[in-house]
C-alpha cells in the first residue's frame, strides 16, 4: 500500500500569522506553519527565543496577541484542544509525594487512557520498569522525565506539543525520545517538540523551524535520506 | 449607529485618547477648582450655622462629595474593568486602573473627615458607624485592586486579573453594605447616624451639589492625566509613543535653548 | 481511546488530593494548632476574668478559625502550580470548575472540618455558655465553606506569587467581612437572647450562591494568573 504524501493528509494544526507580545516587547512571529497528521516537528531557538511560549499559545494556555491557530480547520479553543492533546511542559507535571504508578493511574483517570496500554506497560516502555511504587520525589531529574514521558504516552490523544523533551536525559533518554515520537508518528498522530537543537533527531529529520532570525521554513528532508546530526 | 461606533473605536485609539486628554485635561482641573473653591465659600462662609451640631457640621461639604466620589469612582471602575476583561479594550484597561488610586484617595478623605466630624460629635477620633465602616472595607477593595495591579509585571494580564478583583468587589459593596448596616443595628450603643437630618435647606444644599460636580471634574481631570502616563507605559514600543517622546525632547531643548 | 468520564476524573483528584494530605498528615495539624494559640493569647491579653471572655468568646473563635482558614489557604493551588499539575488540570478535557469544586471541598475537609472538631474546645476555653455552642457550630459549618469558596477565587488571582501572603489578606479580607459578621452576629445575637435565624439564613443563601459560583470565578481567575 503506497504511503500518502504527508502533505496530502489533513492539516491537525495550522498556525497563520501567529504572534506573540507581552508588556509590548514581541517574543515570537508572525509565524506561519501547518502540522499535518504523521510528522514531527522540530521548532529550534535558543534560550528566550520563545518556543516554551509558542507551545502554551498552541496549547490554549496563552491566547496569542495576533494571528490564528486552526485545530482541524477551526479556530482553536481550549475546550477543543483538551480532548487532542497532551502538553509536556517545563515541570514534569507529578506530585512528588506520589509513586510513579499512582501518578499514572491519576493522569488515566484524569485524562483517560489511549487504548492498548496501561500503566504498567507506559512504564516499561519509557524502561522504568521496576519503579512503579518509587515515591517521585526519590527519583532523578532525567527519571521524573521518563515519568512523564510515560503520561504523555498514556494519553489519548494524536497531538504531543513536547516542550525542551530531551532536558535532563541521557543518550539512553534521548533515543527513547526518538523512537516514542517515531511511533507517534508511524501511528498518525503528530508531535511538535522545542529544542536547543542541540540534539538532534537522529532517523530522519524532522522538519524544522526556527524562531529567531530567518523565518523562512527549512523544508523537510526526503523520505529516506539519512538525517544529518549536528 | 455606524457612526456612533466608528467614533467609539477612534476615541479608544491610544494615540488619539492621549491628544484629546492631553487637551481636556488643564481645564477640568481649572474648571475643577474654581468650582471647588466656590463651593467651599458657599459652605464654610455663606451657608447658616446648623440648629443642632453648630460649626462642627460643615466639613460634609468635603465629606459627602468625596464619599459619592468613592462609590462612584468603583462603578467607573468596574464598567471599565467589564468592558477589559470582556472586549480586551487596552484603554479600558487603563481607565480601570489609573481610577483605583484616585477612588482610594477619595476613599480615604471621606474616612478622614468622617472622622474629624466625628471628633467634635462624641470625642473620639474614630467610630464604627455604617458609613465610615463600610468606606473602610472599600478603601481595603481598593488597595486590593492596586496591589494586585502592581505585584504583576506582565501589565495587559496584571490589568486583567485586578479587573476580575474590581468585578468581584463590586458584587460584595452592597453585601458589605446591607451586613454592616445589619451589624450596627445588633450591637445599638455608641454608634449614631453620622449624617444629620434628612432634609437640608437650601443654602446648605448648593454648596453640597456645587462641590460634587466640582469632585466630579477633579476625578476626569485626574483621570486623563494618569490614563496619559499609562498610555506611554503601556504602548512604549509603538511609532506614536516614539513620536511623543521626541516631540517632548525637542520642545524642552528649544525652552533650554532661549531659557 | 477512550477518554475518561468526569466522573472518574473527579473521583481521581479527589483520591489523590486525599491521599496527599494523607501522606503528610502531620502538617494537617497546623490550622488546628495555630487557632489553639490565637484563642489561648486572649485570657492572657485581657486577664481571665469569666465574664469578661465570655463576652468575646464566639468572636474571638471566629476570628481564629478565620485567621487559620486564610494560612491553610496558600496550600490550595501551591504544591500543584510548583509541580505543573495544575496546567494539567487546566489542559483536562473536563470542565475546569468542577475540578476546581472538589480540590476546594477536599481542602475544606483536611483543612477547616479538623477545626470544627476542635471549636467546641476553644469555645470551651473562653467560657462561651453552653446554650450558644449549637449557635456557633452551626454558623461556622455555614461560614467555613464559604470562606473557603471565597478564598480560592482570590488565591487563583494571586497563585504562583512568591511572597503573596499579605497580597492574599488584603484581597479577602473585604469579602470576609460579611460572613464574619454574620456568623460571629448570629452567636451574639443568640447570647443576648435576640433572634438569631435571619443571619444564619443569610449565610447559608451566601454558601448556595457560592457553591455555585465560586467554582466558575475560581476557574476564570486561574486562566487569567497561568495566561
Amino acid at each position: 500500500m503506497p504511503e500518502i504524501d504527508i502533505h496530502d493528509r489533513p492539516a491537525l494544526l495550522e498556525a497563520r500569522r501567529l504572534a506573540y507580545a507581552r508588556n509590548d516587547e514581541p517574543i515570537f512571529g508572525p509565524l506561519d506553519f501547518v502540522l499535518h497528521a504523521g510528522e514531527v516537528v522540530l521548532i529550534e531557538g535558543d534560550n528566550g527565543a520563545g518556543k516554551t511560549t509558542l507551545l502554551r499559545v498552541l496549547s490554549g494556555l496563552l491566547e496569542a496577541t495576533s494571528g490564528d491557530v486552526l485545530l482541524d480547520g477551526e479556530p482553536l479553543t481550549l475546550a477543543k484542544l483538551s480532548h487532542q492533546v497532551a502538553l509536556l511542559g517545563h515541570q514534569p507535571g507529578l506530585k512528588g509525594d506520589l509513586t510513579a504508578n499512582e501518578n499514572l493511574r491519576f493522569a488515566a483517570g484524569l485524562g483517560g487512557v489511549r487504548a492498548g496500554i496501561s500503566p504498567a506497560t507506559a512504564l516499561a516502555g519509557v524502561g522504568l520498569e521496576g519503579f512503579a511504587d518509587v515515591p517521585t520525589r526519590e527519583l532523578s531529574a532525567g527519571q521524573k522525565k521518563r515519568v512523564a514521558l510515560a503520561r504523555v504516552l498514556l494519553a489519548p490523544v494524536g497531538l504531543w506539543l513536547l516542550d525542551e523533551p530531551y532536558a535532563n536525559l541521557d543518550l539512553e533518554g534521548i533515543k527513547l525520545v526518538n523512537r516514542l515520537l517515531e511511533m507517534h508518528a508511524r501511528r498518525g498522530g503528530a508531535a511538535l517538540i522545542t529544542s536547543h537543537g542541540a540534539y538532534a533527531f537522529t532517523s530522519g529529520t524532522p522538519r524544522r523551524i526556527p524562531l529567531r532570525g530567518s523565518l523562512r521554513e527549512i523544508p523537510p528532508a526526503g523520505a529516506g535520506q539519512p538525517g544529518v546530526p549536528r | 449607529m455606524n457612526r456612533l461606533t466608528l467614533w467609539f473605536h477612534k476615541i479608544g485609539s491610544p494615540p488619539t485618547f492621549y491628544r484629546i486628554a492631553g487637551a481636556l485635561a488643564p481645564w477640568c482641573f481649572g474648571i475643577a477648582i474654581a468650582l471647588g473653591a466656590l463651593a467651599l465659600y458657599g459652605g464654610l462662609v455663606l451657608a447658616p450655622r446648623d440648629y443642632q451640631q453648630g460649626d462642627a457640621y460643615r466639613i460634609i461639604f468635603i465629606h459627602v462629595p468625596c464619599a459619592w466620589m468613592s462609590l462612584f469612582t468603583y462603578g467607573f471602575m468596574a464598567v471599565n474593568a467589564f468592558i477589559a476583561l470582556v472586549w480586551r479594550i487596552k484603554l479600558s484597561e487603563i481607565l480601570a486602573m489609573a481610577s483605583a488610586p484616585i477612588g482610594a484617595a477619595f476613599t480615604f478623605i471621606t474616612l478622614v473627615t468622617g472622622s474629624i466630624w466625628g471628633k467634635p460629635m462624641w470625642g473620639t477620633w474614630w467610630t464604627w458607624d455604617a458609613r465610615l465602616t463600610s468606606e473602610l472595607v472599600l478603601l481595603f477593595l481598593y488597595f486590593g485592586v492596586i496591589g494586585l495591579y502592581a505585584a504583576i509585571d506582565d501589565k495587559r494580564k496584571a490589568a486583567r486579573a485586578a479587573s476580575f478583583l474590581a468585578l468581584i468587589g463590586i458584587v460584595n459593596v452592597p453585601i458589605v453594605h446591607f451586613s454592616v448596616n445589619w451589624w450596627n443595628t445588633l450591637h445599638q450603643g455608641s454608634t449614631v447616624r453620622l449624617m444629620g437630618p434628612s432634609k437640608i435647606s437650601g443654602d446648605m444644599l448648593w454648596p453640597l451639589l456645587t462641590m460634587a460636580l466640582a469632585t466630579h471634574i477633579w476625578f476626569f481631570a485626574s483621570l486623563f492625566a494618569r490614563t496619559r502616563v499609562g498610555l506611554l507605559e503601556l504602548e512604549g514600543g509603538k511609532d506614536w509613543a516614539r513620536d511623543v517622546a521626541l516631540a517632548d525632547a525637542a520642545r524642552d531643548e528649544t525652552v533650554t535653548a532661549h531659557g | 481511546m477512550k477518554p475518561g468520564t468526569t466522573l472518574a476524573a473527579c473521583s481521581a483528584l479527589i483520591g489523590r488530593d486525599l491521599t496527599l494530605v494523607w501522606r503528610r498528615r502531620g502538617d494537617a495539624l497546623n490550622p488546628i494548632l495555630f487557632a489553639l494559640i490565637v484563642v489561648a493569647l486572649f485570657p492572657f491579653a485581657l486577664g481571665p476574668e469569666p465574664d469578661n471572655l465570655r463576652r468575646i468568646a464566639a468572636g474571638v473563635v471566629f476570628v481564629a478559625l478565620l485567621l487559620s482558614g486564610l494560612l491553610a489557604l496558600d496550600t490550595l493551588f501551591r504544591g500543584d502550580y510548583e509541580d505543573g499539575s495544575l496546567e494539567q488540570l487546566v489542559l483536562s478535557p473536563h470542565p475546569l470548575a468542577l475540578l476546581l469544586a472538589c480540590k476546594i471541598a477536599v481542602h475544606w475537609l483536611t483543612t477547616a472540618l479538623p477545626l470544627l472538631i476542635v471549636a467546641p474546645l476553644l469555645a470551651e476555653m473562653l467560657n462561651l455558655p453552653h446554650a450558644v455552642l449549637p449557635v456557633l457550630l452551626t454558623a461556622l459549618a455555614l461560614a467555613t465553606p464559604l470562606l473557603s469558596l471565597i478564598g480560592a477565587v482570590c488565591v487563583a488571582l494571586t497563585v504562583g506569587m512568591r511572597r503573596s501572603g499579605m497580597l492574599l489578606a488584603l484581597l479577602v479580607l473585604p469579602l470576609y467581612v460579611p460572613v464574619l459578621i454574620f456568623g460571629a452576629g448570629a452567636c451574639n445575637a443568640a447570647q443576648a437572647g435576640l433572634a438569631f435565624m435571619a443571619p444564619l439564613l443569610w449565610l447559608g443563601a451566601g454558601l448556595v450562591l457560592a457553591l455555585v459560583l465560586a467554582p466558575l470565578a475560581c476557574a476564570a481567575a486561574l486562566k487569567i494568573s497561568l495566561s
